[in-house]
């Protein structure tokens, strides 16, 4: 794994269904993860994807490509355009450092409105 | 900037020293998980993320490290583990009309894998509340809180988070439409700022709202920042009563715009107060709109998240 190497996309169906239940597996009752209604009340025009959610789908790319044995050692993300549902979100990467077995790995989801998610993710990558 | 933005601004930097005084305040002290790190949880967060890491399942599993913030999570029941600090400051920034809140950063470290039957502990404290920012959302203040998460004492992590803390713009920015909506087919949004914002807020509120300058009472439309006959900055408001005449038209037949639906007329409106304004003619076949047609004024929803004040004509 080298400098400026790129990780397969993965697109992300962004379903209602995605939404609800990933703010319901990590605990996150906040109306607008859910309630379509009030979401609108409160300025946005749907539901949209929780951050714990985002933070899962982000480890998850990570570790898919870098298999069972990778252990996470950090991941740092910033939200941007919501993710709403009925869009798609491709999360791609490109490693930017390489010290030893850590890996660091620059992650960027984009969906129909913009990059909903940009980060950096590391990892020690089993020898 | 006028009178009324330097208020503004001075009254948003004495409401900033407020919120300032809770940084290193502690945000949750002692707080427990409610759950211990559990296979069961662990498999629905890893069924709703679609993620089939053989390290989250099986005798040996550990739980997918992103969880970390889902173990302190208060769930419907809410936290009982906030400090007062905490919640003074959420009262502070309620109160002051910044009542929504949305996340948008999280970092976290992980020192070590949780397990299932680890027990999670956790403090937290405020590390920094931002000056008062406008996004799209809306105009609010960004909370940082630092996390350190522990399993039967050890510490295991820690876990950054921001927020912001914010009153709901009129509309959503054009990022924030709905998807499916947004393929070109909705009205242009108006561009709301801080000389405009109160005309704004009139529509919202059903009121066509027109300047009047405070030191020579002359009419102003559209908002300006100050007074094109006497140059003072400062302002009031009065309501149009609602009546006006076509002072001058067009119809429009080509191009067709995106989410306009030519041929359309578009007419300068006289208002009763004398002022004009440019608005669209409704009730009314675009060929049969006539200068000096007597309209009101009535106010049409165009989609979700915008309405626009419009003149009804009455033919004959």
């Amino acid at each position: 794994m080298n400098v400026g190497d790129t990780l397969p996309p993965l697109e992300i169906a962004v379903t209602r269904t995605l939404i609800v239940a990933g703010a319901i597996a990590s605990r996150d009752y906040q109306d607008v993860h859910h309630d379509a209604a009030l979401a609108r009340k409160k300025g946005s025009p749907d539901i949209f994807m929780n951050i714990l959610t985002t933070n899962g789908l982000v480890g998850r790319y990570v570790t898919d490509h870098l298999g069972p044995r990778a252990v996470l050692r950090k991941v740092a993300i910033r939200l941007g355009a919501p993710n709403y549902p009925g869009d798609t979100m491709t999360l791609t990467g490109t490693v930017t450092a390489v010290l030893g077995s850590s890996v660091e790995i620059r992650v960027v989801g984009a969906n129909g409105i913009g990059h909903h998610v940009s980060g950096t993710v590391v990892a020690e990558v089993a020898a | 900037m006028t009178a009324d933005a330097t208020g503004a601004a001075e009254e948003a930097a004495r409401f900033h020293t407020l919120l300032a005084a809770f940084e290193g305040q502690p945000a949750a002290v002692a707080g427990h998980g409610k759950d211990a790190v559990n296979e069961p949880m662990i498999r629905h967060w890893c069924e709703a993320m679609g993620d089939t890491n053989p390290a989250y399942t099986g005798p040996d599993a550990i739980a997918p490290p992103t969880m970390l913030q889902a173990w302190t999570m208060g769930g419907l029941s809410g936290h009982s583990d906030r400090t007062s600090a905490q919640d003074e400051l959420f009262a502070l920034l309620d109160g002051a009309g910044f009542t929504s809140v949305v996340a948008t950063d999280c970092e976290q470290e992980y020192l070590r894998p949780l397990r299932p039957g680890d027990t999670i502990t956790f403090d937290a404290v405020i590390e920094s509340v931002s000056p008062r920012k406008t996004t799209k959302l809306g105009t609010g203040h960004f909370v940082t809180t630092r996390m350190d998460v522990r399993a039967g004492g050890e510490s295991v992590g820690t876990h950054r988070f921001r927020i912001l803390k914010y009153a709901p713009a009129r509309r959503p920015a054009k990022q924030a439409e709905p998807v499916g909506r947004k393929t070109g087919v909705q009205r242009p949004r108006p561009v709301v700022n801080r000389d405009n914002q109160g005309f704004w807020d009139g529509v919202r509120d059903h009121r066509l709202l027109i300047q009047r300058c405070t030191s020579c009472a002359t009419l102003r439309f559209p908002w300006l920042p100050g007074c094109n006959t006497c140059a003072s900055p400062d302002w009031d408001t009065v309501e149009a009563c609602g009546d006006g005449t076509v002072f001058s038209y067009v119809v429009m037949h080509h191009p067709p715009f995106p989410a306009f639906d030519p041929p359309y007329a578009v007419a300068l409106v006289e208002l009763a107060e004398g002022v004009r304004m440019i608005s669209n003619i409704t009730g009314v076949p675009y060929d049969k709109v006539r200068i000096g047609m007597p309209v009101r004024l009535e106010f049409q929803r165009v989609d979700d998240d915008l309405e626009l004040p419009v003149f009804r004509g009455s033919e004959g």
